[in-house]
């Protein structure tokens, strides 16, 4: 059992050695997609052993599978999966020699895996910060003038960022060192329920939650996230916007579910309320007026952490299983998008707003995932994205955050419609009559109005199986809704 | 060793910190401002030396041998590298005048000495007295992040700040365990090394390291 653990990091950190040093172009085409696969298949396998009722161990305790970590081990996979997967054919721009690139994505998948399967506080952080490293380069990939700078800002304020959760972790330490028992594991902290002083874990908690906040994207911490996801190359925005941003969370949600039963739900509440709002309104002002289509997902990104922020701030068991649900929907549909946005570039040669005109008419071949995706993200049902928002609503009217909710709403419906005129610009409206001479249009213009263009520019599959995976999700019941179950009550959802 | 030598080794090790943090505030030269952050380093190993040999502990023994190795002598290296040779031009201009950024220092002080009154509950003792010294290590970098444009100064701010976290964690809790600290120096070094080759790769492109060129990127 404890290979199956281990395993999921160990052939992520296989397959980036063997990338870097066979150089084999089928390596290093294959090896980001293998990787994610033996994420998935070991996620997968995961869920079935903790719904059987054990919870695998590895390395004396230091990793750990419970419900949780199963479920997020299998949303890196499969997320991992659709980017990259359907981010193949940008990668054949690259180059066949780039031996980096393939890497880093290896051992980038490798360090969110490690960090969702920790059970010790202090590698969890370990791991996150190995994920700012390890995305550094592919951030900074296109080596343009704005990737740089979009690579610099990111590593700095990540890095800033997450040393103070590390501050808040530290501090976590010193508390349970004062009451006799140091430990940083989740799960002795959760359960021993240790005479912890409040005041030293307010601190903690406070900093800890600033601190992976910034690495969530939550505002006013948000700053590097349109810039670093908007100049990486599109799997790599996909892998960041769709799974990375839920990691950190991920971390903000296993400090609450330590902190809160110690100091109580106040402290931890306020901070995601106003950072959860913050976000909704900060996403809803600079995507009404946004003109570049990937700085638009980026936003969208940070839109749906505010939301996710605000369903750990509501708590229990409906807020937590609609926000996990919300994790696993966002991350499909925000990866495919992002992965559609990279097929656009390459065949458009841009990707402002304005510059993308009538897709529908033009490329079926892209507009149909995009048109998708889009749909998804909006939140229409039958897609999961409407089922859990809706659930996240319902469950803070219930809580008492009535007030909150509202604004919340109006928020997101500002949002829709930001989204909805940008994307509905993109595929229906007429190219501005100006680009073509009508007395002698050039013969491949010609041909391209004739002859819609069909084809995908890159391989379907991943994008179908993730798009109708969160169309379907919200209706699985058995091994699904159990799992979000056992993962919720994990988190204080029973309480 | 005698509790009146173990709290005296304390003080003066927390007091250079403290010295070296302002110095670092101070001093306008990039290979100045890099050397005074090796000698923080350095006193940060002994200090956490100093803690060590008091609790009998030798894995935080060589957790101070690391320490020294890591912040007194490679990382100042590499940030020496990316600085290049001594010599005129190597002076950054901040964003505020030295007179206005001592002030904040000593607010910056105070604060730090108001908000640790919560920490004084993990225990008392001299390292206990010496945590505040810490967090205005933590509060310096954010100076220093805040007000320098240049990438080395912004690099020697994030150091500032992490040895400030360590401080602390070496006075409240004698440390983090041995796999964290391990796995978190690491991180360390390979953040500082990506930094000194994102600032290679920006100096290529926009001939200098004034980061207020990075502004294509906005709203």
């Amino acid at each position: 059992m404890a290979a199956l653990v281990l395993l999921p990091v160990v052939a992520c950190l296989g397959l980036a050695a063997l990338a870097a040093l066979s150089g084999h172009p089928a390596a290093l085409r294959y090896a980001a997609i293998l990787s994610a696969g033996v994420v998935l298949v070991s996620g997968l396998g995961l869920v079935a052993v903790v719904l059987g009722g054990t919870t695998p161990t590895a390395v004396g305790g230091l990793l750990r599978v419970d419900a949780l970590s199963a479920f997020m081990l299998t949303v890196v996979g499969f997320v991992g999966l659709t980017a990259t997967w359907g981010g193949l054919s940008a990668r054949a721009t690259t180059g066949p020699t780039d031996r980096v690139y393939p890497t880093l994505v290896c051992l980038f998948l490798g360090a969110m895996s490690l960090a969702v399967l920790a059970d010790n506080l202090g590698v969890l952080w370990v791991a996150v910060e190995a994920t700012t490293i390890t995305t550094a380069f592919l951030v900074g990939h296109h080596r343009t003038r704005r990737a740089l700078e979009a690579a610099w800002k990111y590593v700095v304020l990540g890095s800033v960022g997450v040393a103070i959760a590390f501050l808040g972790i530290v501090l976590l330490y010193a508390a349970t060192l004062a009451s006799g028992t140091p430990t940083l594991s989740w799960v002795v902290l959760d359960q021993a329920r240790l005479p912890m002083d409040p005041s030293l874990v307010r601190v903690a908690a406070g900093l800890a939650v600033l601190g992976f906040a910034t690495k969530a994207g939550l505002a006013p911490m948000h700053s590097w996230l349109p810039d670093a996801h908007s100049q990486a190359p599109a799997p790599v925005s996909g892998l960041m916007s769709g799974v990375l941003l839920s990691v950190a969370f991920y971390a903000i949600l296993r400090v609450q579910a330590v902190v809160d039963p110690v100091i109580g739900p106040g402290l931890m509440r306020g901070l995601l309320v106003a950072a959860g709002l913050l976000s909704l309104a900060v996403s809803a002002a600079l995507i009404v007026r946004q003109r570049d289509l990937k700085r638009m997902l980026a936003y969208s990104s940070i839109e749906h952490m505010g939301l996710l922020a605000l369903a750990a701030a509501i708590g229990g068991p409906l807020a937590l299983t609609a926000a996990l649900l919300h994790v696993l929907g966002h991350g499909l549909a925000k990866s495919s998008t992002f992965v559609v946005s990279g097929r656009i570039l390459a065949a458009e040669g841009t990707t402002t707003i304005a510059g993308i005109r009538s897709l529908v008419a033009r490329r079926p071949g892209v507009a149909i995932p995009f048109v998708t995706g889009m749909a998804a993200l909006l939140g229409f049902p039958p897609f999961s994205l409407f089922f859990s928002e809706v659930a996240i609503v319902v469950a803070g009217f219930r809580a008492g955050l009535g007030a909150v909710m509202v604004v919340a709403v109006v928020l997101i419906l500002v949002l829709f419609a930001g989204l909805a005129r940008h994307t509905a610009s993109m595929l229906f409206s007429p190219s501005p009559a100006g680009d073509v001479p009508a007395s002698a249009p050039p013969a491949s213009t010609a041909v391209m109005s004739s002859q819609p263009d069909r084809s995908a520019h890159g391989p379907r599959l991943p994008l179908v199986i993730a798009l109708g995976a969160t169309a379907v999700i919200a209706f699985a019941t058995g091994p699904v809704s159990s799992l979000l179950a056992q993962a919720a009550a994990l988190l204080g959802g029973t309480r | 060793m005698t509790p009146v030598l173990f709290a005296e080794l304390v003080a003066f090790c927390a007091g250079v910190l403290l010295l070296t943090g302002v110095l670092i505030v101070w001093r306008r030269e990039l290979r100045a401002i890099v050397r005074l952050l090796a000698v923080q380093g350095v006193a940060l190993a002994v200090l956490v030396a100093v803690i060590g040999i008091d609790a009998h502990l030798p894995e935080l023994v060589a957790v101070a041998l690391l320490v020294l190795v890591l912040k007194g002598f490679v990382l100042p290296v590499v940030l020496g590298r990316v600085a290049g040779p001594a010599g005129p031009g190597r002076v950054e201009t901040p964003m505020i005048n030295t007179t206005a950024s001592l002030i904040l220092l000593a607010l910056l002080t105070t604060l730090a000495y108001l908000v640790s009154q919560p920490l004084k509950a993990a225990g008392s003792g001299p390292t206990a007295a010496a945590v505040p010294i810490g967090l205005a290590l933590v509060l310096f970098g954010f100076l220093v992040l805040a007000t320098r444009r240049h990438a080395i100064s912004q690099l020697v701010g994030f150091l500032m700040l992490d040895n400030g976290i360590a401080a602390v964690a070496f006075l409240i809790a004698g440390g983090v365990p041995l796999v964290v600290e391990l796995g978190a120096s690491l991180d360390l070094l390979l953040v500082v090394l990506v930094l000194q080759v994102l600032t290679g790769r920006i100096r290529a492109e926009f001939g200098d390291l004034d980061l207020d060129d990075l502004s294509e990127l906005r709203d």
